[in-house]
């Protein structure tokens, strides 16, 4: 399995030309080939969320994805939420409601609400506790983060 | 002096004000351990057999395999107790002639990618003659069985013992005996981020920077150069972002051992991202244990003794620095809990089996021993008739000082005020009257308590009880203003998610009249912070946090000297506040960055007085302290599949002085999410021949936004001597009195068909079976 295919991703807007073997994940090809470290590997194999990223307009884990599969498409990572210095209300949340603790988990919380809030903006609270329930964090017990999307999605709606 | 929590006014400390460390984080700026690109990958091959003797390695050709043969003068990790028994066993760093459980690495593929690694991993022959294996203490306990050890031909390799000499008459006395068994499963703390390891090698000095995923970053270095023969200065240890730890990131492992080892020989950069099934195999478990607990109570229900025989299954090795001691030991230190109990009789065991060694985790061993505890109160309060909350009211801790039976000093706490708070809050006679409704419509409520202590915040003194041939406890904290007026702490401590960066920071404000986001916390880089001892039981707001307001104080003292000279006022008359020494009732005021370039550049004109610069030193190293809490959960279990969903849970807590409540509350959910996934869902599981069948995150079950239910939190503040920021520490109650609360709560669900559920974790399963048995036998 040496042969390299090349690929183009496109990250937060931006293209990356690289050349990758057929089986390397697109966290990988994220983290290592791109250097967007932002998004994080937890488990790899798609239990915990922690690398999630929208690829086009779905929230995916891209632990489960081939690099290869995500040629061409637009990938946003949590790198690209901000807009310049203005944080996404999503972030701000996360700040003001502690919704985060070790940090590791985060980006891929964020990337799944984002994809959700975008696609669901009135989202009801139980749906959106079976969406989050997607994703493990180990620190924060959940509740904060409850909290934090319920803000940013009634900024969002505003 | 107990009062309810509110903020204080003015001050930094006691305000909800957003952590420092969480800009970059939400950003996804900040920097994990995995994030390093390394010239070298490697991929550690690991036993499959959990017992037997290495007959032979067989590598692939032109690959580097490195082997326990290439490690001439590479002593093992042999931690060392001076007590009770403890028998010195020693982990190679790389399997040397057998093995002792699935996953002990045996050698170590190096190669310029991670994939080419794997690749190589798995074209290595390892051939094992397989021996018989034990995986169960009780087991290992009885005659003929497998001797993982040869040093320690009946597996036990710690045992402690104490008998107060009251016990035999208090006991024979009792009105009543009550004797069961708990059990608690094996776990894993799971943090989100799994071991990592970095290592770089400097052709300049010879030095090697160890970059990695641990809570303790001093003592890795400390361990690793003793391991290796290097002097530990030739050793850099970072602790960047980490992302969760528990305590399991705590022990020294051999994969750092070997990162380090390699990066000198190719000298060169090395990498190692754990994966999650290597994370659940062999990144240490925790709290297997059986506990034979026997309380015996007077006729008014009061606990009079309390006799337990706990065995702690502490796997293949024992754990450096803490020993294999950390759960049995505390367990027997610690059982009697908050209550009375003044005659006591306890042997613990630390037993070793084939299985991946058993670490410290959140908590350590009071999650089971509160759970044991709890179960023995509120069966003692089923036979004597009365509500739960009326035998701990009768048996808890109200005057202080307590001495234990075990020795421990309890300083002032609320153990009774925050069950009387949890009460307040829950309305028990209408619960019992929702409960009684239910079970008449066929579904099972029930209440469960738990009132517990957290002991924090203990420095040295209380480690030297254990007779640790190193004896953690103090730490250092060296804060210094630079001539910009801007202040750097550096600290001993290494948080990893706790916010320690903002709460030390609220607390140095307060002294030297600056604003938080103007003091910045150094930590995790054996380069730049202090010797110190890491984060782990919940001691570092209590320690690196009171050894940060010792040199603060003596920050402000000096701040005070100069602006004394500088405002030509008695430094008695001036405050610092609002970035500005005022001279009270005047309008002379100087801002403190000028006082700051004075410091450095003006140093004339204190007539030698002064000394030059700005840094103050401060140390700390308390006795401990208690946390105390009360749990409530209410749930409601399905009978029909033993599925538990919590209804509600409530607590009510005193951690001494809140210095950020936004984050304490935070710590206590994480805990409790822990407590709740220990009760209900998680447990490593082993086959007997000593396979692991657990070793994805879909067969080990930590809890989502989906079980972990609304948690409501009411606080009290006792303001205690014992810590001098008055803050208690909080990191470990929430998963300490969870299980218990949740536990009781099903058992009290489950009454009418007169079970008892004396387990952790009790999954849909469990209960299951336990309730078909009932069934069955009534039929």
């Amino acid at each position: 399995m040496t042969g390299k295919v090349a690929i183009t991703l496109n990250i937060n807007g931006r293209d990356h030309a690289i050349s990758v073997e057929p089986r390397r994940t697109l966290a990988d090809a994220i983290r290592e080939n791109c250097g967007q470290t932002g998004t994080h590997i937890g488990c790899e194999h798609g239990v915990c969320g922690a690398c999630t990223v929208i690829v086009g307009d779905d929230p995916v884990r891209s632990c489960l994805m081939f690099a290869a599969q995500a040629d061409g498409v637009p990938i946003r990572t949590v790198e690209g939420l901000a807009k310049g210095d203005t944080l996404h209300p999503l972030q701000r949340a996360f700040m003001d409601h502690h919704g985060l603790q070790c940090g590791f988990c985060t980006p891929g919380f964020l990337m799944l609400a984002t994809a959700v809030l975008e696609r669901e903006p009135n989202i009801t609270d139980d749906d959106l506790l079976d969406v989050l329930a997607s994703n493990l964090c180990r620190c924060t017990g959940y509740q904060n983060i409850i909290k934090a999307v319920r803000a940013a999605a009634a900024e969002m709606r505003a | 002096m107990s009062v309810p929590t509110q903020g204080s006014g003015m001050t930094w400390v006691g305000r909800s004000i957003r952590r420092l460390e969480d800009p970059a984080l939400v950003a996804g700026q900040g920097h994990f351990t995995a994030d390093l690109q390394a010239a070298h990958w490697v991929r550690f091959v690991r036993s499959p057999v959990a017992s037997g003797r290495i007959d032979r390695i067989g590598v692939p050709p032109n690959a580097n395999v490195i082997t326990a043969a290439d490690l001439a003068g590479v002593k093992p990790i042999k931690p060392m107790l001076h007590k009770f028994s403890y028998v010195p066993v020693a982990q190679p760093v790389l399997a040397a002639d057998v093995v002792r459980f699935v996953g002990e690495v045996v050698a170590a593929v190096v190669a310029a990618s991670k994939e080419e690694a794997e690749d190589i991993a798995d074209r290595v022959e390892i051939e094992i003659v397989p021996l018989t294996a034990v995986t169960d203490a009780r087991r290992a306990l009885a005659a003929g069985a497998p001797v993982v050890h040869p040093e320690a031909p009946g597996n036990v390799i710690v045992e402690g013992r104490i008998k107060t000499p009251d016990f035999d008459a208090t006991r024979a006395s009792a009105h009543t005996l009550i004797q069961f068994e708990a059990h608690s499963r094996r776990q894993n703390a799971t943090p989100l981020e799994a071991r990592a390891g970095h290592t770089a090698y400097d052709g300049a000095t010879g030095r090697v920077t160890l970059t990695c995923t641990t809570q303790m970053p001093h003592l890795t270095r400390t361990a690793i150069a003793d391991v290796l023969g290097m002097p530990e200065s030739d050793l850099r240890v970072i602790a960047p972002d980490v992302g969760g730890g528990f305590g399991q990131k705590m022990s020294l492992t051999p994969e750092y051992v070997i990162l380090v080892w390699l990066a000198r020989r190719l000298r060169s950069s090395v990498a190692w991202t754990e994966d999650r099934r290597e994370n659940l195999m062999a990144g240490f478990h925790s709290r297997d244990q059986v506990i034979t607990l026997e309380g015996a109570f007077d006729k008014d229900a009061r606990l009079t003794a309390l006799s337990a025989d706990i065995i702690a299954n502490v796997g293949a090795y024992s754990c450096f620095p803490t020993t294999c001691g950390v759960e049995p030991l505390m367990a027997m230190a610690e059982l009697p809990g908050p209550y009375q109990a003044q005659a006591y009789d306890c042997v613990s065991r630390g037993v070793v089996t084939h299985t991946c060694p058993m670490g410290p985790y959140r908590g350590v061993s009071r999650p089971v021993i509160t759970f044991a505890l709890e179960r023995l109160m509120d069966k003692a309060a089923a036979r004597f008739g009365i509500e739960p909350i009326e035998i701990r009211r009768r048996n808890l801790i109200d005057r202080f000082p307590y001495k234990s039976a075990t020795g421990l000093t309890f300083d002032e706490a609320s153990y009774r005020q925050t069950l009387e708070m949890a009460v307040e809050h829950i309305d028990l006679p209408a619960f019992r009257a929702r409960q009684k409704q239910a079970r008449a419509e066929g579904r099972y409520l029930g209440i469960g308590f738990s009132t517990f202590s957290e002991r924090t915040g203990y420095g040295s003194p209380a480690f030297a009880a254990r007779g640790m041939e190193i004896t953690p406890g103090w730490e250092n904290v060296e804060i210094t203003m630079d001539p910009s007026g801007l202040v750097e702490a550096r600290i001993g401590s290494s948080p990893h998610g706790q916010g320690l960066r903002t709460t030390l920071a609220q607390i140095i404000a307060d002294e030297i009249g600056v604003e938080p986001r103007q003091i910045r916390v150094v930590h995790g880089d054996t380069d730049r912070a202090p010797y110190g001892w890491g984060t782990f039981a919940s001691r570092s707001l209590v320690i690196a946090g009171g050894a940060s307001l010792i040199a603060a104080q003596k920050l402000r003292t000096k701040l005070l000297k100069i602006a004394s000279h500088l405002l030509e006022a008695s430094a008695a008359d001036i405050v610092l506040e609002g970035g500005m020494a005022k001279v009270s009732g005047t309008d002379r005021s100087l801002p403190i960055a000028t006082m700051a370039r004075q410091a450095y550049y003006q140093t004339h004109r204190f007539n030698g007085e002064i000394d030059p610069g700005l840094t103050e030193i401060g140390a700390y190293d308390p006795a401990g302290t208690f946390s105390n809490a009360c749990h409530v959960a209410i749930v409601q279990v399905d009978i029909e599949t033993g599925h538990v969903a919590i209804e509600k849970f409530l607590v009510a807590e005193d951690a001494g002085r809140i210095i950020n409540p936004m984050i304490a509350d935070g710590q206590v959910h994480g805990g409790i999410a822990q407590g709740i996934g220990n009760a209900l869902l998680e447990e490593i599981v082993y086959s007997d021949t000593g396979d692991i069948l657990t070793s994805t995150l879909a067969d080990y079950l930590p809890p989502t936004a989906r079980e972990v239910p609304v948690i409501e939190l009411h606080h009290m503040e006792t303001y205690s001597d014992a810590s001098i920021t008055k803050a208690k520490g909080v990191g470990e109650g929430g998963a300490i009195g969870a299980p218990a609360a949740v536990i009781n709560a099903i058992n009290d669900a489950l009454a009418p068909f007169n079970i008892e559920i004396d387990e952790i974790p009790a999954t849909p399963r469990k209960i299951r079976a336990t309730l078909r048995s009932a069934m069955e036998k009534r039929a």
